[in-house]
C-alpha cells in the first residue's frame, strides 16, 4: 500500500510528461480516486495494526528508501489526496480558458502530489529534502504557469527564497550526518545529543525550514507567490505545500533531537508565530485586492502553527499533548479553509472579471453559493464555532493555560478578532446592491469544488475526534 | 427516539435554512410554504418535548467533539421555557416578515439566515453544557450580521460594523471565560445541572471563580445589552422591523439573558453564587441598565429608537430576578424572559406596521393614528401597558414577583428600582398612546402605502400583531393555568432552591 502511494503520482507525472497527446484530464480524476482510495486504505491499515514501515526494493533502511506510515502520516496523506481530487475537478472547469498552460498544469500538478506523499512518507533527512526540492520546482512552475511578467517574478522570488531554504536544510543534514553517520530520523532520535554540531545542524535547518514555510519574517515571498497564481494553484499551495516544510520543522524540534532544544528558543519560534498574526492579519486589513487579502491571510494563519514549540517543549506532557492536538487540528481546518477560500475567490473573481474588494459589490445576490463557501471557510479561520477552527484554536488556549504561557493566549485569542476584522471587510462590500460590473456566469462545478472543502472545514468541527485518534498512534511525537 | 429529539429540533430550523437559501426569490409561496411548514414542526416538536419533560422523560443528544469535551444537547424545564418562546415566536414573525418583506430583493437571502438565526437560538436552549453554549452563542451572531445589513445601505453597513465589533469582542469574551472555568476547574463543571456543578467542588480558590463569574458575566452581557455594552443595539435598528422584533424579544438578547440565567443557575449554582458574592454586583448591575436604558428611551423621538432603549431596560429585569437571592425574585426573572418577549415582538410588530403602512417613524407623526388602525394601535396600548406593568397584562405578573422577591431576597433597593423603572416606562409610554387615540390627526400621512381596504393593512402584518397582544393578555389573566409560563418558570425555581 505505502509505495502506491509515490508510484500512481509519479507514474501520472511520467504518463502527462511522455505522452502529451493522452487526454491525461480525462484519467486525472480516476488516477486521484485510486490515490484517495490508497490513502483511506493505509489509515484503515494503520488505525488496525499501527505504525508501519517499508524498504523500497527490499533495501533495509541504512542503504535503501526507508518509507514509514503513522497515525501522522496517514492523516497527511488523506488530506493531500482528498483536496487534490476537489482542486483537480475545480482545476478541470477552471482551466478551460487556459488552454497553454493546461498542458504543463497537469504533469506539475502531479509532480507535486508525488513529493507531498513522498515526504509524508519519507522517514530520513536526504530523502525529505529530495522532495522538499522536487515539491519547490513544482510549485514554482505552477505559479510561473501564466507567464506574464508579475508572475514570473513571483515565480522568481519564490524560487530564491525556496533555494535559499533548502540550502540551509541540506547543510544541516550534512552536519548531522558527519556527526551521527546516519540520515534515519528513527536512528538519530535514539543517539542525538546536544552537542554543538547538533545545534548548529538544527540552526540551519530551521532557518531553511521557516523560509520555506513562508513564517514572519521571512514570508516576503508569498504572498505574491500564492496571491498571484492560478486559483486552483493557489489553493494547493496554501492548503498543503507550506505544510509540508512545517511537519518537517515539527519532526526535527520534537522528534528528531528534543534534548538539543532549549525552552528559549521555542519561545523565539512563538514569537514569530505572533509577530506573524498581527503582521499578516494587518496586510490583510489593508490589502485592496482580494487574493492578496487571501495570501496575507495564510501568512497570518501559518503563525499558529509556531506556537506548537513553545507550548510543547519544556511543559508538561499534559499541556504538549494538548499543543500537538491543537496544532494538527488547525494545520487541518486551516488546509480545508483556505483551499474552499481560494477556489471561491476563483469563481468570484471569474465571475466579475476583477479581483478588487470594492468590485466584489453586488455578489450576495448573484454569485450567492462562491460567496457561501467563502462564509464558511472564513467561520473556520476566523475560530469561530462550529468548526475545525475552534476546536483547534480550544485546544491551543486550553494548552496555553495549562502551560501557565498567557501571552501566548492572548495572541490566539486576539487573532480570531483580527482575522474577523479583515475577512468582514469581504462581506460588508458583498451585501451593497449595486453591483459595479456585469457579472458572467460560472460552471456550477467550480461552487461545488469549492463548497464541498468549506463544508469539510466545519464538519470538521464535529469529527476532530477522527484525526485525534489516529494520532495518538504517532509513536514518539506525544512527550 | 429521545436521543434524536433535540437534534430533530435543531434541525427542522437548519435544513429549512440550508433549503430555503437554494430557493429561486420569485418563488415566494414555495418558500413561504417551507417556512411555515418548518415552523409549526418545530412547534410540535417542542411540545412533544415539554410533554415528555412533564413525564420525567430524558432527552439528551451527546457525543466528544474534542477530547475531553462533548457536544451536548439536552431538554431541562429551563431549556424548554426558552425554547418554547422561540419556536412559538418564530411562526409569528415569520408570517409577518413574509407580509413586511413581500416584492422586495433577496428574500431567500433573508429568511435563510432568519431560519438560521433561529436554529442557533434552539441550539442555546438546548445546549447542555458551557461549551455546546458557546458554540451556538457564536453561530447567533454570524446569522444575525447578514440580517442586520439586509438593507446593504451606508447606515446598514455601519450598523452591522458596530453590532460585530460588540458581539465578537463579546464572544471572544466567553470564550475566554469558558476555557478559563474548564482549565482552571474541570470540564464536568461546565455540564449544566439543576443547583450548579461548582458548590460539590469546594477545593477551588471562590475569588478566582468570582473573576471568572465576571469574565462569563461581561461575555454574555454584551448580547444581553447590559450598560455600558449596550451601543450595539440601539444602532441595530436600521434593519427592517420583523429583524429587530426577532433580535429584541427572541434571539439576541435574550441569549444573553438566558446565558446569564444558566451560568448562574446551573453552573455556579445560586447557593454557591451568593457565597462568593457576586450575586449583589450582577443585581447593581442590572439595576443600573434598568434605569439608563428607561432614562435614554425618553429622549428618544423616533419611535424604534425608543423601543430599543426600552429593550435595554426590560431584558435587565431578567437578570434582576436572577440576582434576587430567592425563588420568587427567581420566578420574576425567568417568567419575564417570556412575557417580555412576547410584549415586546408586540410593539415592534405594531412599529412596522406604522411604518409600512403609513410611513411613520416619528413618535410626533403618530396623532390620531389610533382611528386609522385601531387594531394595531391597541396591540400597542396592550404592550405598553404591558411594559408599564398593569394588570391584566403579562408584565404585570412579571413585575409582581420581581418586587415580592426584592422584599423576600431583604434587597429593599430593588423594589425602588422597580418603581422608578415602571414610573419611567410610564413616562415614555404614555404620551404615545395619549397621541394614538386623542390627539386630532396633522394632515396627511407622512407616506402612505397601504390604504385601508378590509382591513387597517396588509392581513399578514396585522394578524401576527393581534396574536401575540392576545398572548400578552392571556399571560396575564390565565397566569395560574397550570400551562402557563408562570407555572413553567416556578416549577424550575422550585427545582433550583431544592436543598
Amino acid at each position: 500500500m505505502i509505495p502506491l502511494l509515490l508510484i500512481i503520482p509519479l507514474v501520472f507525472a511520467l504518463l502527462s510528461v511522455l505522452l502529451p497527446r493522452l487526454p491525461i484530464k480525462a484519467i486525472a480524476i480516476p488516477g486521484l480516486v485510486l490515490q484517495l482510495i490508497a490513502s483511506i486504505q493505509l489509515s484503515v491499515h494503520t488505525y488496525k495494526h499501527g505504525a508501519s514501515d517499508y524498504a523500497l526494493g527490499s533495501w533495509e533502511a541504512p542503504l535503501g528508501i526507508a518509507l514509514h506510515a503513522n497515525g501522522f502520516t496517514v492523516t497527511l496523506l488523506t488530506l493531500t489526496a482528498f483536496i487534490a481530487i476537489v482542486c483537480a475537478v475545480y482545476a478541470l472547469i477552471y482551466l478551460k480558458r487556459y488552454e497553454h498552460e493546461q498542458r504543463y498544469f497537469w504533469p506539475l500538478f502531479w509532480f507535486l502530489l508525488a513529493s507531498l506523499n513522498g515526504i509524508w512518507l519519507s522517514g530520513d533527512l536526504f530523502n525529505l529534502y529530495v522532495g522538499l526540492e522536487l515539491l519547490t520546482f513544482s510549485a514554482v512552475g505552477m505559479v510561473a504557469l501564466t507567464a506574464n511578467k508579475a508572475s514570473l517574478q513571483a515565480a522568481i522570488r519564490y524560487l530564491f527564497a525556496a533555494l535559499l531554504g533548502s540550502l540551509g536544510y541540506l547543510a544541516g543534514v550534512a552536519l548531522l550526518y558527519g556527526q551521527y553517520g546516519t540520515l534515519s530520523i528513527q536512528e538519530i532520535a535514539l543517539i542525538s545529543t546536544s552537542d554543538a554540531p547538533t545545534q548548529v545542524a538544527l540552526a540551519l535547518m530551521t532557518v531553511g525550514l521557516l523560509m520555506k514555510t513562508a513564517i514572519f519574517p521571512l514570508h516576503y515571498w508569498l504572498p505574491p507567490a500564492h496571491g498571484g497564481a492560478l486559483a486552483p494553484v493557489s489553493a494547493l499551495l496554501s492548503a498543503l505545500v507550506v505544510k509540508a516544510s512545517f511537519y518537517i520543522l515539527a519532526v526535527l524540534w520534537l522528534q528528531l533531537a528534543p534534548d538539543a532544544i532549549s525552552p528559549a528558543a521555542a519561545q523565539v519560534l512563538g514569537a514569530l508565530g505572533a509577530g506573524a498574526i498581527l503582521w499578516g492579519s494587518w496586510c490583510a486589513f489593508r490589502q485592496p485586492d482580494i487574493k492578496m487579502l487571501v495570501a496575507y491571510s495564510t501568512v497570518a494563519q501559518l503563525g499558529y502553527l509556531m506556537f506548537v514549540f513553545p507550548l510543547s517543549i519544556g511543559t508538561s506532557a499534559a499541556a504538549a499533548e494538548l499543543a500537538w492536538q491543537g496544532t494538527v487540528l488547525h494545520l487541518l481546518a486551516h488546509a480545508f479553509a483556505k483551499a474552499a477560500m481560494f477556489l471561491s475567490v476563483g469563481t468570484l473573481v471569474l465571475a466579475i472579471g476583477h479581483q478588487g474588494i470594492k468590485d466584489l459589490a453586488g455578489v450576495s445576490h448573484r454569485v450567492p453559493l462562491a460567496l457561501f463557501s467563502f462564509g464558511l471557510s472564513a467561520v473556520s479561520l476566523m475560530g469561530l464555532p462550529p468548526s475545525g477552527g475552534f476546536n483547534a484554536k480550544w485546544l491551543l488556549l486550553q494548552s496555553a493555560l495549562s502551560s501557565g504561557q498567557w501571552w501566548w493566549f492572548i495572541f490566539i485569542l486576539g487573532g480570531g478578532l483580527l482575522t474577523a476584522a479583515y475577512v468582514f471587510r469581504v462581506f460588508s462590500v458583498s451585501f451593497i446592491e449595486e453591483a459595479r460590473h456585469k457579472f458572467a456566469p460560472t460552471h456550477w462545478l467550480l461552487d461545488v469544488s469549492a463548497l464541498t472543502l468549506a463544508a469539510a472545514a466545519i464538519l470538521l468541527g464535529f469529527v476532530s475526534q477522527w484525526p485525534l485518534t489516529l494520532m495518538e498512534l504517532v509513536p514518539g511525537v506525544q512527550s | 427516539m429521545n436521543a434524536w429529539l433535540p437534534v430533530a429540533v435543531l434541525g427542522t430550523s437548519l435544513i429549512a435554512s440550508l433549503i430555503i437559501f437554494l430557493v429561486p426569490d420569485a418563488k415566494q409561496r414555495l418558500r413561504s410554504t417551507l417556512n411555515i411548514t418548518a415552523a409549526l414542526v418545530k412547534i410540535g416538536l417542542v411540545a412533544w418535548m415539554v410533554f415528555g419533560i412533564y413525564q420525567q422523560e430524558l432527552f439528551e443528544t451527546r457525543f466528544t467533539l474534542v477530547p475531553g469535551i462533548d457536544f451536548v444537547l439536552r431538554a431541562d424545564s429551563l431549556s424548554m421555557l426558552f425554547a418554547g418562546l422561540s419556536s412559538v415566536l418564530w411562526l409569528f414573525t415569520t408570517i409577518y416578515a413574509i407580509g413586511y418583506l413581500e416584492g422586495s430583493p433577496h428574500r431567500s437571502r433573508f429568511f435563510g439566515f432568519f431560519s438560521l438565526c433561529v436554529a442557533s437560538t434552539m441550539g442555546i436552549s438546548l445546549a447542555g453544557n458551557l461549551f455546546t453554549f458557546l458554540i451556538f452563542f457564536e453561530m447567533l451572531t454570524l446569522s444575525t450580521y447578514p440580517l442586520v445589513v439586509h438593507r446593504g445601505t451606508q447606515a446598514s453597513l455601519t450598523a452591522g460594523r458596530t453590532y460585530l465589533r460588540y458581539t465578537l469582542g463579546g464572544g471572544a469574551m466567553l470564550l475566554l471565560g469558558v476555557v478559563l472555568l474548564y482549565s482552571y476547574a474541570g470540564p464536568q463543571v461546565g455540564e449544566f445541572a439543576e443547583t450548579g456543578t461548582l458548590r460539590a467542588a469546594t477545593s477551588l480558590d471562590p475569588r478566582t471563580l468570582a473573576a471568572i463569574f465576571v469574565v462569563l458575566i461581561i461575555g454574555v452581557g454584551v448580547k444581553a445589552a447590559f450598560v455600558p455594552f449596550h451601543g450595539w443595539l440601539p444602532v441595530a435598528m436600521v434593519a427592517p422591523a420583523p429583524v429587530s422584533a426577532l433580535l429584541h424579544a427572541v434571539a439576541v438578547v435574550k441569549a444573553g439573558a438566558f446565558g446569564i440565567i444558566r451560568i448562574v443557575y446551573n453552573v455556579y449554582g445560586i447557593e454557591f453564587s451568593a457565597q462568593i458574592g457576586v450575586l449583589l454586583p450582577l443585581g447593581i448591575l442590572a439595576a443600573i441598565t434598568i434605569i439608563w436604558g428607561s432614562m435614554q428611551a425618553l429622549r428618544q423621538m423616533e419611535l424604534k429608537k425608543r423601543l430599543a432603549y426600552s429593550t435595554v431596560s426590560q431584558v435587565s429585569y431578567i437578570a434582576l430576578g436572577v440576582a434576587l437571592f430567592g425563588p420568587i425574585g427567581s420566578i420574576g426573572g425567568l417568567v419575564h424572559l417570556l412575557h417580555q418577549g412576547i410584549m415586546k415582538v408586540t410593539l415592534f410588530f405594531a412599529a412596522g406596521n406604522y411604518a409600512e403602512t403609513l410611513g411613520i417613524h416619528r413618535i410626533d407623526e403618530l396623532d390620531g393614528v389610533g382611528k386609522r388602525m385601531p387594531g394595531t394601535s391597541l396591540a400597542f396600548t396592550i404592550g405598553a401597558l404591558g411594559m408599564i406593568g398593569l394588570p391584566p397584562t403579562a408584565g404585570f405578573i412579571s413585575k409582581w414577583y420581581l418586587g415580592i422577591g426584592a422584599l423576600e431576597a431583604g434587597m429593599a433597593w430593588a423594589l425602588g428600582v422597580l418603581v422608578l423603572s415602571s414610573a419611567l416606562n410610564a413616562a415614555y409610554f404614555l404620551p404615545i398612546l395619549y397621541r394614538l387615540w386623542f390627539k386630532p390627526v396633522r394632515g396627511a400621512w407622512p407616506d402612505e402605502q397601504i390604504p385601508a381596504a378590509r382591513f387597517e393593512t396588509d392581513p399578514w402584518l396585522l394578524f401576527p400583531t393581534l396574536a401575540t397582544m392576545a398572548f400578552t393578555i392571556a399571560a396575564g389573566l390565565l397566569a395560574s393555568h397550570p400551562w402557563s409560563p408562570l407555572t413553567w418558570a416556578t416549577l424550575i425555581s422550585v427545582r433550583e432552591y431544592l436543598p
